[in-house]
């Protein structure tokens, strides 16, 4: 490859917070890697672990699941049931042979718009450094080819 | 089959500066589903606007998606634009090009590449938007205020004043709250009870207010527009129906030597009693815990000397249940114990008093008559020492926030001291002073000018007591020399703090609260009135520590709040809620455990012959506030959250 990896990442984020302070990095002009695509959701409690499937199935590389920081959801405690499956669902993946450091969780208030920035940032180079995700399109392509006995 | 039109803005140089419009609106051209794609300079302005409802029209769209700032800034406005060309709002979606990608990045190409997957999912996402219907839910006109100090006060009569129905509750026996207790009010001096006692009283006969004392609030349940609130109306053991408030009963109580709460405990009371003498109402209670009757067994002496008959030791708590449409919190402050400061010595010395007990004496109707007096000996004492921030601004103890107010009741009572002992002399040991407010600065300037009022900057190390007077032993930073005063009384200007129920009365009204336990309001800048929690509202010192102005400001605010609520027969909310398919629903009640806001009820499904044939669950849209956290739970895919399905999701994943 002569061209270096761009990852895509694929973040689901509340409305309230992580989405607010998306926002906020944009009104004060911060800059990032243009690798992060957002799904806004009105809590992280809305992020049902179909749609990190749905997002790795389509070819994202890393995921980023972001919402209020403990105590301050705007639904009072949406982030605690996303935080409680995401911990679960995530060993899940590791078991079936997705690296779990591809699917990151973060708190980002809608007043951090710096901590939104660098979050993307460091994320953008931990999945640069894994490569491609490939397993899932592999698996697709086996099925459609089966091996040869 | 879709028929989506793009309409992709420039904001004049923000977005098109990186983002590739022209591009980008060919690109979108075509995607299946698109009929109409362009871009325009400012598509909020009302040419651009007028580009969207043409196109609406002429290409009979059934979606559109507007790629411009972020839609927590102009979703509203392209949501009404659609409306007006006859397409439901909420087949309108914002793709968000400015604040999450156009500022946020510089390589055109990079950011061009991005915004046409922004938008490309956007379209995917609102091919499976549905028509949605505003949700309409009936008010109640009826306002709840908790606390009758000031703040509740002017909230009611703001409420009431304006034709709408109002019950206060507050949990002592009469109105008046803090500012009862004050001596004189600054920055003008004047008198608290002045300004304050007519205000209790015309709050007690307004017609709309329905005044409940000696009573606090238990529960809280249902939603803005539809509160159910039950409140404990704590037994007087006096009937207030039959009492006429002529004291005889308080005259003849044989109990007399309990100390104040009211007078902070520089005076006595009986246990039959009313706080002061300008209660309102002006109806007494037996104490308990100090009655003789309650006690022993035997007195009666109340119930004897009561011409109309209205003593009942054998009263009950009542509960009455209210139904009302919005709910303020008035519950204000209270003053900080002053236990963390032992090398002060209050509770041990007693000529250290607080600032509170200062006002009692400084009052006309105070125990003192208006007299500074030392508790110990009655001497009118010659030299006074005032110490600022008491907890305040101290981590150490606790504290890290300004009390706000200290600085200038403080200048306050060395004025009213010198007023009243014109020979005396008075030092104040401050950290900074803070006067920001109409007239304060000038205020304690004349604290300092014109009553002499010798301002020390730093703090006391320690207070002991020699020869009748209490040495007290501080540092001048200023000068940089440690400082010896002799003080004939010491007065601490002890921190205004969270009332101690705070987080527990926060969360019966289902309100947040800060590490303070003052109550949250939902923006501290842009809503500082609301809470997160619609319809609840706060006013005064229960959200941090105000002055008068301040909470009186709040009040009415708070109320004109109530009345932009109160003046539509029906509230309109957003319909982004959950929904249940009753057919797969197999009611595992996993939604209904999880949902925050008690919106999911369990809803029989009957034959024809009223035969019971499965429960499922149900979500009241008056609760829901559509956080989706029980679409995600759902085991069987049985609830989806409108306007967020997860068909919309899945294509929005997929248009990536």
């Amino acid at each position: 490859m002569s061209e270096e990896f761009e990852p895509k990442i694929i973040a689901f984020v509340c409305t309230y917070c992580t989405y607010a302070g998306a926002d906020l990095a944009g009104t004060s002009r911060l800059k990032y890697a243009p690798n992060v695509r957002m799904i806004r959701l009105p809590c992280t409690g809305r992020i049902s672990p179909m749609f990190i499937l749905k997002a790795l199935q389509k070819g994202a590389d890393g995921i980023l699941v972001s919402g209020c920081h403990p105590g301050d959801c705007h639904f009072t405690h949406g982030n605690f049931h996303a935080r409680r499956r995401w911990t679960v669902f995530r060993s899940l993946l590791n078991f079936v042979g997705i690296p779990q450091e591809r699917v990151w969780f973060s708190w980002i208030s809608a007043a951090e718009g710096n901590k939104f920035a660098e979050t993307i940032n460091k994320m953008t180079e931990e999945i640069r450094k894994l490569g491609p995700f490939k397993q899932y399109q592999q698996l697709i392509e086996e099925m459609e080819t089966p091996a040869k006995v | 089959m879709a028929r989506i039109g793009v309409f992709i803005c420039h904001c004049g140089e923000n977005i098109a500066a990186t983002v590739d419009c022209p591009k980008s609106a060919a690109a979108l051209a075509e995607h299946p589903g698109v009929v109409v794609s362009m871009d325009y300079k400012y598509m909020c302005s009302d040419p651009g606007q007028e580009m969207i409802r043409k196109a609406i029209r002429e290409h009979k769209l059934t979606g559109v998606v507007v790629a411009a700032c972020s839609p927590r800034m102009h979703e509203t406005t392209f949501r009404r634009a659609c409306a007006e060309a006859g397409l439901n709002p909420y087949l309108c979606e914002i793709a968000n090009v400015r604040e999450q990608c156009s500022w946020v990045h510089s390589d055109r190409e990079k950011a061009t590449q991005k915004a046409i997957e922004i938008i490309r999912s956007m379209v995917e996402k609102v091919k499976r938007n549905s028509e949605l219907q505003p949700i309409h839910v009936p008010v109640t006109r009826r306002a709840l205020v908790i606390g009758g100090g000031i703040a509740g006060i002017q909230t009611a009569l703001d409420i009431a004043n304006a034709g709408q129905e109002v019950v206060l509750v507050e949990r002592d026996l009469s109105l008046g709250g803090h500012m009862a207790q004050l001596s004189e009010t600054f920055p003008t001096l004047d008198c608290s009870q002045c300004i304050l006692t007519p205000r209790m009283v015309e709050a007690a006969q307004n017609p709309k207010i329905k005044l409940l004392t000696y009573a606090e609030v238990e529960s809280v349940s249902g939603f803005i527009g539809n509160f159910k609130v039950k409140v404990r109306l704590k037994s007087r053991y006096v009937d207030i129906k039959k009492c006429t408030g002529c004291g005889a009963c308080w005259t003849k109580c044989p109990a007399r030597k309990i100390p104040s709460e009211f007078d902070c405990g520089l005076g006595n009371r009986t246990a039959i009693y009313t706080p002061f003498p300008q209660a309102v109402p002006n109806k007494p209670a037996i104490d308990r815990n100090n009655c003789i009757y309650f006690q022993k067994g035997k007195c009666g002496a109340c119930a004897k000397i009561c011409p109309t008959q209205a003593i009942d030791y054998q009263m009950k708590d009542e509960f009455v249940e209210l139904d009302v449409g919005a709910i303020v919190v008035a519950t204000g402050f209270q003053v900080q114990d002053t236990d963390v400061y032992g090398e002060y010595g209050y509770g041990k010395y007693p000529d250290v008093i607080t600032g509170l007990q200062f006002e009692r004496m400084a009052s006309a109707s105070g125990p003192t008559g208006g007299k500074i007096l030392r508790p110990s000996d009655g001497k009118e004492p010659q030299t006074v020492v005032f110490i600022q921030c008491v907890g305040s601004r101290d981590p150490s103890k606790g504290l890290r926030y300004c009390s706000k107010i200290c600085c200038m009741y403080t200048a306050k009572h060395t004025m009213l001291y010198r007023h009243k002992v014109h020979h005396g002399e008075s030092y104040v040991f401050y950290m900074d002073i803070r006067a920001a407010g109409k007239g304060y600065d000038e205020f304690t300037r004349r604290a300092i000018e014109e009553d002499h009022a010798c301002y020390v900057r730093g703090r006391v190390s320690k207070i002991y007591p020699q020869d009748g007077k209490l040495i007290v032993r501080g540092v001048d930073t200023l000068l940089g020399k440690p400082m010896e005063i002799a003080a004939d009384m010491v007065v601490l200007a002890t921190a205004a703090v969270a009332q101690a129920d705070a987080k527990s009365f926060a969360q019966i009204v289902g309100i947040g609260y800060d590490e303070n336990g003052f109550l949250n309001e939902a923006h501290p800048k842009l809503r500082p009135v609301e809470t997160a929690t619609a319809g609840v509202f706060l006013a005064g010192a229960c959200q941090a520590p105000k002055d008068i102005p301040d909470s009186v400001a709040q009040g009415s605010a708070a109320a004109s709040k109530v009345l932009a609520l109160f003046s539509k027969d029906e509230l309109e909310r957003e319909p982004v809620i959950a929904k249940v398919n009753e057919i797969t629903c197999a009611g595992c009640w996993a939604c209904y455990l999880a949902c925050p806001f008690k919106a999911i009820e369990k809803k029989e499904i009957r034959d024809r012959a009223g035969k019971l044939i499965k429960r499922v669950a149900y979500v009241n849209p008056g609760l829901c506030q559509g956080c989706g956290t029980c679409v995600a739970l759902c085991r069987s895919n049985s609830i989806d959250l409108e306007g967020f399905t997860e068909k919309q999701i899945f294509a929005e994943v997929m248009g990536l």
